[in-house]
C-alpha cells in the first residue's frame, strides 16, 4: 500500500488533556502530524481536530480506531484529500518599499490571489488562502524580494459527502444508540464512512 | 453513623412528605467525605493505599470510615496497585488505590500500565498539590495526568469539589464497563478540602462520547456460523474477553455445540477448567505442541476476546496464513489491529456467542481432535514427562506445581509473577474455577505476585491463594510481607528458586552462547526475611521433602512461605524462539 495525504477529522468533546491523548497515538508509533487544526463545530460544545498525516489506509485505518477509542472522542473519520475541500492560510511579511517599487509584485500578489492585511512604512504582510500549492507558490515568488517572515496555518477541511453532527449527535446522546450509530462499525468500509 | 447519602435519603423521604414539589435539600460536607461516599456507593470492599502529604484530607475523613470501608497499608504504592489489579482478577469488580502527589502517584505508573494492557478495572485516586500551585513546581508536584495519559483509559483532575460525585461515578462507569482498564483520578488537596452543598451520589450510565458495547451485526454472526459450519478444521483461540464479559458458560456450550478444540492465551486461561475435553492447551511462546503448531493447519481460525499478543503469533507474516479468520472482539480497534481478519464479529461475547451457538450445527470434528491428541502424545513425550517426572536429582518447577495441583485439586487461585516459573505454573497448573490464574501477561511485571496475591484474597476470601515466585521477582516487591503481617491475610507464598533470573539466563543460553551477562542473582534467607515479619516458612531442596513441604504450607494457619530449590539451569520448552513461526515450535 503506498502512502498518501489522509484528512482525519476526529469530533470530540471539549476536555483539558485531550489534545495530548490524540498526540500521543501519532508520537507512539513515530508517525508525524503534517498538520494539525482544533475548532468548535456547527454543534455547540462539540469540538473539531482536523489532522493531516501521510500514511498508507492502513495504518490511518488503525490510528482512526485508536483515536475514536479514546473516552472524550464522539468520531474519527478519515478522508483523502479529494475527499474534502481544503484550505491553508499564508502570511507574508515583505518590506514595504521593495513592494511600492517593484510593480511585478503586485502582479504577482493579484496572480496568488493575496491581500494586504497591514501596510507600515517599514513593511507589508499580505495574506493568501488556498491550496499547499498555492502559498508555496507564493513565497518562491516573493522571496526575491526580500520575504521578511513566512507562516502558514495548520490545515481546515470539510468532508464533501457529510451533512453535519446535530442529527449524529442526537443518537450518541440517547442510551440506546439508534440506527444511526451502526454505521460507526463499518470503519473498515470506506463508502460508509461517509454518510454521516 | 449514617453515610451521608443515607442522611440525604432520610432528608429525602422528610422532604418528600412535607413539601412533595421540592427536591432534597443537600448536606454540606467536603470533597473527601464525597469521595468516600462514592466508593460505598460503588460497594467498594477494599482500597489499597498510601498516605502522604497531598492526600491526607481524604485520610483524615477515612478516620470516620474505618468501619464502612476496608483499607490496606501497603508498604509501596506500586504493591497497592499490584494488590488492586489481584482484586480485580480475583473477583471481577473493580480495584481501588490511594496514592499521593508525586512519587506517590509516580509509583503508580507500572501497574496503570499493566492493568492498561491486561485490561484491569482499576480506579486510582491521587492526591494533588493545592490547584493555586499546580505547575509551580509545588513540593511533590508532579504532571499525573499527562504522565499517566497513555497508560490509562481514562483520567481527570479534579480542582473543584463540586465535580467529585459525577467524576467518580465516571470513573467506575469507564473503568468496569467495554473493555475494562485503569482510570486514574488526580484530587487537588483545595479540593478534598472544600465544602459544597452534596446532594447524593448517583451512578453514570452513559456518556455520550463513550459506547462501551459495540452493536452487534447479525450479518456477521451469520458469515460467522456458515464458516464455522463449513470447516473441516476450525480451532478456536480465546482469550481475557471470555472472563472479563462473564461469558464462560456461554462459551464452553459454544465449543461443546459443535465439538471445537480450544486452546487459551495465558489471559484466558481458567476460563474453562483446565481439563474440559475441548480444551486443547496453551497458545504461545511457551504453549503447548499441538495448538502452535495446528494453528497453521487449521481451515477456520475462530479468535475470542483475545488480541494476538506476538508472543501468541509468533512471527505475524507466518500465521495462519491458510486459514480465514473469525474474531470476536468488544474492542473494535481490535480487529485487523495485527492480524487480517475474514469476518468480524464486533460485541460482547456474552452476547455475540449464544448468537453463534444457536446457528451451529452439531459436529464431531473427531478426527481433527485426534491430531491435537497426537501432539500432545509427542509434547507428553518430550517435554512433560521429564518436567513432572524428572530423573535428574535435582527438583523440577514442574514437578512442584504438579504436586501443588494434587493437593489444592485445581481448587486454589494461583498468582504468578513472571519468568520461567510463570511460564511452568502456566502451563501445568490445574484451574476449575474461572478467574483463578492472576499473572502478569501483557507487561510482564516482575514483583507482580506478591503484591497481586493479597489483593486476591480480599478480592476471593474464601479461596486458597497461592503466589509462586521466583526468587528475582519477589526481591522486587518484598517489602509487601509488611502488609501481610500487618492485616493477618492468609496467602500461601512459593517461590521457586533456581539462584538464576532464569528466563533471561534460558535465553542466554539458548541464542547467546551461554554468556550469562548479569542473570546469576543472590537471595537472602528468604525464610528469616519472612520470619522477621513473622510469616512462619520453610525452605527444602529435597524431593521427599516436597509433598509434606507443600502440605504444610496449605494447611498452616495464615500466611506461609516455602522456598523450595529446583535445578539452576533447566529451561522451559516447548519454546517458539522470537522471530520464528508458531509451527518452528521447538520441543527441545
Amino acid at each position: 500500500m503506498n502512502k498518501e495525504e489522509y484528512t482525519i477529522t476526529v469530533y470530540t468533546e471539549n476536555q483539558i488533556g485531550l489534545l495530548n491523548r490524540i498526540a500521543i497515538i501519532f508520537s507512539r508509533r513515530k508517525i508525524n502530524i503534517d498538520s494539525l487544526n482544533t475548532s468548535p463545530t456547527e454543534v455547540e460544545s462539540v469540538h473539531r481536530f482536523t489532522i493531516v498525516i501521510n500514511e498508507t489506509e492502513d495504518v490511518v485505518r488503525k490510528l482512526c480506531r485508536q483515536i475514536e477509542k479514546q473516552v472524550d472522542v464522539l468520531k474519527a473519520f478519515y478522508n483523502t484529500e479529494d475527499e474534502v475541500v481544503w484550505q491553508e492560510m499564508g502570511l507574508y511579511k515583505v518590506p514595504t518599499d521593495e513592494v511600492a517599487e517593484k510593480v511585478k509584485v503586485e502582479r504577482l500578489l493579484r496572480q496568488y490571489g493575496a491581500r494586504a492585511v497591514v501596510i507600515r512604512k517599514d513593511y507589508t504582510v499580505f495574506e493568501t488562502t488556498g491550496h499547499r500549492e498555492e502559498t508555496d507558490g507564493l513565497i518562491k515568488a516573493l522571496e526575491p524580494y526580500g520575504l521578511i517572515e513566512f507562516v502558514r496555518s495548520a490545515r481546515i477541511a470539510v468532508i464533501k459527502d457529510s451533512s453535519g453532527f446535530h442529527e449524529k449527535l442526537k443518537s450518541y446522546e440517547s442510551s440506546a444508540p439508534g440506527d444511526e450509530l451502526i454505521e460507526n462499525e463499518f470503519l473498515n468500509q470506506q463508502e460508509e464512512i461517509f454518510t454521516m | 453513623m449514617e453515610t451521608i447519602n443515607e442522611v440525604i435519603e432520610i432528608k429525602a423521604e422528610q422532604t418528600a412528605s412535607q413539601f412533595p414539589l421540592q427536591g432534597a435539600e443537600g448536606v454540606e460536607v467536603s470533597g473527601s467525605v464525597a469521595v468516600l461516599e462514592a466508593l460505598i456507593a460503588e460497594g467498594v470492599t477494599a482500597i489499597f493505599g498510601y498516605p502522604g502529604g497531598a492526600i491526607m484530607p481524604i485520610y483524615d475523613a477515612l478516620y470516620d470510615y474505618e468501619t464502612k470501608l476496608n483499607h490496606i497499608l501497603v508498604r509501596h504504592e506500586q504493591g497497592g496497585i499490584h494488590a488492586a489489579q489481584g482484586f480485580a482478577r480475583a473477583s471481577g469488580r473493580t480495584g481501588v488505590v490511594f496514592a499521593t502527589s508525586g512519587p506517590g502517584a509516580t509509583n503508580l505508573v507500572t501497574g496503570l500500565a499493566d492493568a492498561m494492557i491486561d485490561s484491569t478495572p482499576i480506579v486510582c485516586i491521587t492526591g494533588q498539590v493545592f490547584a493555586h500551585l499546580l505547575g509551580t513546581d509545588a513540593f511533590q508536584e508532579t504532571d499525573v495526568i499527562n504522565i499517566t495519559t497513555p497508560v490509562t483509559k481514562w483520567n481527570y483532575q479534579v480542582t473543584d469539589a463540586t465535580e467529585i460525585p459525577a467524576v467518580l461515578a465516571k470513573a467506575f462507569y469507564i473503568a468496569g464497563s467495554g473493555r475494562p482498564g485503569p482510570v486514574l483520578i488526580d484530587i487537588t488537596k483545595n479540593a478534598q478540602l472544600q465544602l459544597f452543598d452534596y446532594k447524593g451520589y448517583t451512578k453514570c450510565e452513559h456518556i455520550r462520547s463513550y459506547r462501551p458495547k459495540p452493536i452487534i451485526r447479525k450479518e456477521y454472526v451469520q458469515e460467522a456460523a456458515a464458516l464455522i459450519n463449513s470447516a473441516k478444521k476450525p480451532f478456536v483461540i480465546f482469550g481475557q474477553g471470555v472472563i472479563l464479559g462473564k461469558a464462560e458458560k456461554e462459551f464452553a456450550a459454544f465449543l461443546e455445540k459443535a465439538n471445537l478444540p480450544a486452546a487459551w492465551t495465558i489471559m484466558g486461561m481458567s476460563a474453562i477448567p483446565t481439563d474440559h475435553p475441548l480444551g486443547v492447551g496453551m497458545l504461545g511462546m511457551h504453549g503447548n505442541y499441538g495448538p502452535n503448531v495446528l494453528t497453521n493447519e487449521c481451515d477456520v481460525l475462530i479468535a475470542v476476546g483475545m488480541r494476538f499478543d506476538d508472543r501468541v503469533t509468533g512471527r505475524l507474516d507466518k500465521y495462519a496464513k491458510q486459514a480465514k479468520v473469525i474474531h470476536l472482539d468488544i474492542d473494535p480497534s481490535e480487529i485487523d489491529k495485527n492480524v487480517k481478519t475474514t469476518v468480524p464479529v464486533w460485541g460482547d461475547c456474552k452476547e455475540t456467542l449464544p448468537l453463534l451457538t444457536e446457528l451451529l450445527q452439531a459436529n464431531d470434528h473427531s478426527a481433527w481432535l485426534q491430531k491435537f491428541a497426537d501432539y500432545a502424545k509427542e509434547e507428553e513425550a518430550t517435554c512433560i514427562r521429564p518436567e513432572l517426572n524428572p530423573t535428574t536429582e535435582a527438583l523440577t518447577m514442574g514437578e512442584v506445581i504438579k504436586t501443588l495441583n494434587e493437593l489444592t485439586e485445581g481448587n486454589a487461585i494461583i498468582v504468578t509473577d513472571v519468568g520461567q516459573h510463570q511460564m511452568v505454573a502456566c502451563r501445568y497448573a490445574k484451574y476449575n474455577n474461572s478467574k483463578s490464574n492472576v499473572t502478569s501477561g501483557g507487561l510482564g511485571t516482575m514483583g507482580f505476585a506478591l503484591p497481586a496475591a493479597i489483593g486476591a484474597k480480599y478480592g476471593a476470601p474464601e479461596t486458597t491463594v497461592v503466589a509462586v515466585i521466583g526468587d528475582g521477582g519477589v526481591q522486587m516487591t518484598i517489602q509487601e510481607l509488611g502488609t501481610i503481617m500487618q492485616t493477618g491475610i492468609d496467602v500461601k507464598i512459593l517461590i521457586l528458586n533456581n539462584q538464576f533470573l532464569g528466563m533471561v539466563r534460558q535465553w542466554q543460553e539458548l541464542f547467546m552462547e551461554k554468556r550469562y551477562s548479569f542473570t546469576n542473582i543472590q537471595s537472602p534467607d528468604f525464610v528469616k526475611v519472612a520470619a522477621a515479619y513473622n510469616i512462619e516458612g520453610k525452605k527444602i531442596s529435597e524431593r521427599s521433602e516436597l509433598k509434606n513441604a507443600l502440605k504444610q504450607m496449605l494447611d498452616h494457619h495464615g500466611s506461609y512461605l516455602l522456598e523450595v530449590m529446583v535445578g539452576k539451569e533447566n529451561n522451559v520448552f516447548p519454546m517458539v524462539p522470537q522471530g520464528c513461526s508458531v509451527s518452528e515450535i521447538r520441543l527441545k
